[in-house]
């Protein structure tokens, strides 16, 4: 069911779909600039909520003392010997740093094409697809050049 | 727009003016964060280990702990004033719609206050 939305296909079955889509707020199709848009708000949103939440239980753990701070890696990131409950958090924990550090460097890489479209640079088709792109590419790579960075020292 | 009656701002029939403050805040913060948060980053791949001595040592310094105090107030103002603008668009009802701005406008000091509370006890002694 998607009662007020429309897919491309629904009026353009025949249509050539390189051919420019009409000003009707429904019909559309999905471009690097939409994905990017709403991924810088998903990202924002995730950081607001899961990222700080981490990062104040982490703060917590850290200004409560040496047992507190080892609780808190026992569920993040290294379980206790024969704690299957931690097994499973700890798995859990390190897919939400990834997925953390991967909102973040997305964020920031379409932060960074939002100062530069603020100031009324990059509206053009062709730049905003390309640089749309760009911080797709550099959010996953600066991810993988951080989580290589921490863990191949 | 025009000459809006000042009972005509009440009733919500016009805007607060408070648009443009936010807009710009959100960007200052935004350089804020792009400085300090890759600061954190950084600084932690450049630890030489996670246990709790190392991580305490390097946090109790006094530029990592104004660095992180610095980062807190950014981040949290910046996620403060980017929740709002999601439920501006998400939020229609007019009673949850105030509920949802009334905990925006509490929760982020709460979770900041304690956030600069726990940076200030590992760097002034305590635990």
């Amino acid at each position: 069911m998607r009662p007020f939305r429309c897919e491309p296909g629904d009026f353009m079955a025949q249509a050539n779909n390189a051919r420019p889509l009409s000003p009707h707020l429904a019909i559309w199709r999905w471009g690097p600039a939409m994905v990017v848009s709403i991924l810088h708000r998903a990202a924002g949103n995730g950081l607001a909520f899961g990222g700080i939440a981490l990062l104040l239980w982490w703060l917590g753990a850290l200004a409560s003392g040496p047992a507190a701070y080892q609780t808190f890696l026992h569920w993040i990131w290294t379980a206790e010997p024969g704690n299957s409950l931690q097994t499973v958090t700890t798995l859990l924990g390190k897919l939400v740093l990834v997925g953390l550090s991967w909102a973040f460097f997305q964020h920031m890489s379409s932060g960074i094409r939002h100062f530069f479209l603020d100031v009324g640079a990059g509206y053009e088709l062709e730049a905003n697809t390309r640089w749309s792109l760009v911080t797709l590419v550099s959010g996953v790579v600066l991810t993988a050049l951080f989580w290589a960075l921490l863990l191949l020292r | 727009m025009g000459n809006g009656t000042s009972i005509g701002r009440v009733r919500g029939l016009g805007s607060a003016k408070h648009g443009s403050s936010h807009w710009l805040v959100q960007r200052f913060t935004a350089i804020g964060n792009l400085i300090l948060v890759v600061w954190l980053l950084a600084s932690l791949v450049m630890l030489p280990g996670y246990d709790y001595a190392t991580v305490h040592t390097w946090l109790a310094r006094p530029f990592s702990a104004t660095a992180m105090v610095l980062m807190i107030v950014s981040t949290f103002w910046h996620a403060r004033l980017g929740v709002q603008v999601m439920a501006e668009d998400y939020v229609h009802d007019e009673g949850l719609k105030f509920a949802v701005l009334a905990a925006l406008n509490s929760i982020p000091l709460a979770a900041a206050a304690f956030g600069i509370i726990c940076v200030l006890r590992i760097a002034l002694g305590g635990a």
